[in-house]
């Protein structure tokens, strides 16, 4: 394992109308990424995909929980001593533009974090360039600055920043959502390039499902803080179980008019755990939701590889997929 | 009038200073159907809205051409007329709606005074009229969403508020620039379902502005691809999608991850929009197309008929039909 993540929590404390409440952004996230793999984490807003990025590389703190990365646990480390392993894991955020200083040139941008890491001025020149072809950028880019760049320059621009210091894990957190279709696909094969060149670990953190489909080897389905559902790519395409992955594979919008079909509207929206009830936080938008979903709810394997958090589906009360409704 | 295309576009120029953003463009929508108007950023989908309504600001103005709402061209109108035209005629919902909504206005007394300004009668024939529209747009709790303010809403709820407000004084045709982007997965589903049931319900005529074809493919009935100011192609949505014939729509759908198809690499497309004040003097797409050639380069291509119903601006669209497939 090259990242485990053991009951990750991260709760809030919030005022809700002059009101104290906990905010369960993160409520106790397990999950284990193999070197190579490329793991997505998937979720609305206040599902905690974000929160759960950020706490990995204690960008954020968790409030319990432990994290082991290449075989260090790095919840028991200082800060500084958390520094040398820093390297090694790298994120790339979602808006390229808010990452970048706009007054540092593409150059001094990427050289940077090689120079924090005590490369001479030289070598980090060297390295700039090198790291400029791997994304696809010209070497005079290296003097230009970021509002001379496209918004997809601009994300290469910060995958070469995070692959500055040899990182094995980048946890990219919607790398591709603040950009315009063809730039995504731009983005997306890049990706998958530097994966087969250099060894890459991918946590991939989205809310858009095509993209899981094309990517990711295993994927993870958020819920209220929660992990509802895991299984390999293909398996959770062909047969989500938990009654939130159903409805969310439900509200993506067809390929092309001739798919068109008539498929359930989901209900309600999705929310931020405040104070959450002890049961299945999804219960009151479930077409499925019964009295027993009110008890206290774990991850279950029902498959080989394929766990999910619902009290119905291992009652049989939450019937099979309908493999129509979801795979095509 | 009423027969022909509800709204006609012709010619629209619409310049920013020496940017020739909208440069002769014409669009038609027909009544009672939801047109996907569909671009990346920089392809002029936002001018064409913001001109079709008259609230184009300096530096930029509409140069000439004509804006033809049931045969009426609403170019030359006044301020004033063009006021009464919004919101009665044609009305229009944002990706953003709690940046249009007023922060300190409950949502029921601006409903309540945006029917009161346009159709007169009373406090309490506004009242009823104002929770009818919440109730219409499927909000769950209409009486407590007529007291919110609209920080008390969630996106998904402030989006239907919004259109609702948008058909208080029951436009013909309503512009919805990107309305689904800032929203949930879940949601956005729902705000694509609310708009087609409305056009089912009140024979409402939509314009749908995106540059998110899954949502075009859900939802609509006819496309028009925008590409640097131009319509580059046009037909309804099936034909676009299964037979694209300009080299970037068969880019922009080919650069989709989709769920039912997996592919190793995405068909990406080279390079990036130009830059409106240095258009390429031929094609527009031309210096990121996999089919130019020197013609491409001299010769601008018209946005030319190939069947029925089915426009595209490409010397080579017949080709085509071969190397799209």
């Amino acid at each position: 394992m090259i990242l485990r993540l053991e009951n990750l929590t991260k709760h809030y404390r919030v005022r809700v109308g002059g009101r104290r409440a906990l905010l369960h952004a993160v409520d106790g996230v397990s999950l284990e990424i193999r070197p190579g793999e490329t793991v997505a984490l998937v979720g609305e807003s206040g599902s905690g995909k974000s929160t759960t990025a950020l706490c990995t590389l204690r960008l954020e703190e968790p409030t319990s929980g432990r994290i082991t990365f290449e075989g260090h646990e790095l919840t028991a480390l200082s800060q500084e001593e958390l520094r040398a392993h820093r390297r090694r894991i790298q994120i790339v955020f979602q808006d390229p533009t808010e990452s970048l200083n706009p007054r540092r040139s593409v150059g001094a941008t990427i050289a940077e974090p090689l120079e924090v890491h005590g490369a001479t001025s030289s070598s980090a020149r060297r390295r700039t360039a090198e790291l400029l072809e791997l994304v696809g950028l010209q070497p005079d880019h290296a003097r230009r600055y970021p509002h001379q760049l496209s918004g997809g320059q601009r994300q290469r621009v910060c995958i070469a920043r995070a692959l500055a210091t040899d990182p094995t894990l980048l946890v990219l957190d919607e790398p591709t959502s603040a950009l315009d279709v063809s730039v995504q696909a731009q983005i997306l094969n890049l990706l998958a390039e530097l994966q087969r060149e250099i060894d890459l670990t991918y946590l991939f953190i989205t809310h858009d499902l095509a993209i899981v489909r094309h990517l990711a080897d295993r994927v993870l389905v958020m819920y209220a803080g929660q992990i509802v559902e895991s299984a390999p790519t293909a398996e959770l395409f062909d047969r989500p179980l938990h009654p939130y992955t159903r409805a969310l594979l439900d509200a993506v919008p067809v390929d092309s008019p001739a798919e068109r079909r008539t498929r359930p509207t989901p209900r309600g929206e999705p929310y931020s755990p405040l104070d959450p009830p002890p049961g299945c936080r999804f219960a009151g938008r479930c077409r499925w939701a019964a009295e027993e979903c009110e008890a206290p709810v774990g991850l279950r394997d029902a498959d080989a590889g394929h766990a999910v958090r619902c009290v119905g589906w291992f009652s049989g009360r939450v019937p099979e997929p309908q493999s129509e409704a979801v795979a095509r | 009038m009423t027969s022909g295309p509800l709204l006609q576009v012709r010619g629209l120029q619409t310049w920013f200073d020496d940017a020739k953003v909208l440069d002769g463009l014409d669009l038609d929508v027909g009544r009672g159907e939801i047109l996907g108007l569909v671009g990346e950023s920089g392809s002029g989908k936002s001018v064409t809205a913001y001109s079709i309504l008259g609230l184009v600001r300096p530096p930029g103005r509409i140069v000439g051409g004509e804006v033809l709402l049931d045969g009426r061209d609403l170019v030359p109108l006044r301020e004033r007329q063009l006021r009464e035209m919004r919101g009665s005629e044609i009305s229009m919902i944002f990706q953003d709606p709690r940046g249009f909504l007023d922060p300190v206005c409950r949502v029921g007394s601006v409903l309540r005074e945006i029917y009161r300004t346009h159709e007169g009668g009373s406090r309490r024939e506004a009242r009823e009229r104002a929770l009818e529209l919440l109730r219409a747009v499927g909000l769950p709790a209409p009486e407590r969403v007529y007291r919110a303010y609209p920080h008390e809403l969630s996106g998904g709820m402030a989006q239907r508020a919004m259109i609702a407000l948008a058909l208080a004084c029951s436009p013909k045709l309503l512009i919805a620039d990107e309305p689904t982007t800032a929203l949930d997965v879940t949601i956005q589903i729902q705000i694509i379902r609310l708009l087609a049931g409305l056009r089912e319900r009140l024979g409402l005529t939509i314009l749908l502005i995106t540059h998110n074809l899954s949502v075009v493919a859900e939802v609509c009935d006819r496309v028009a691809v925008m590409y640097a100011g131009e319509i580059v192609e046009s037909g309804p949505a099936l034909e676009i999608f299964e037979r694209p014939r300009h080299p970037y729509t068969v880019g922009l759908l080919g650069a989709r991850p989709r769920i039912g198809a997996v592919k190793d690499r995405l068909a990406d497309i080279p390079g990036r929009v130009p830059d409106l004040q240095h258009v390429p003097p031929g094609c527009r797409f031309e210096p990121r197309c996999f089919l130019a050639d020197e013609r491409c380069r001299r010769e601008k291509p018209e946005l030319r008929a190939l069947a029925e119903d089915h426009r595209s601006r490409c010397h080579y669209a017949e080709q085509l039909r071969e190397d799209a497939a």
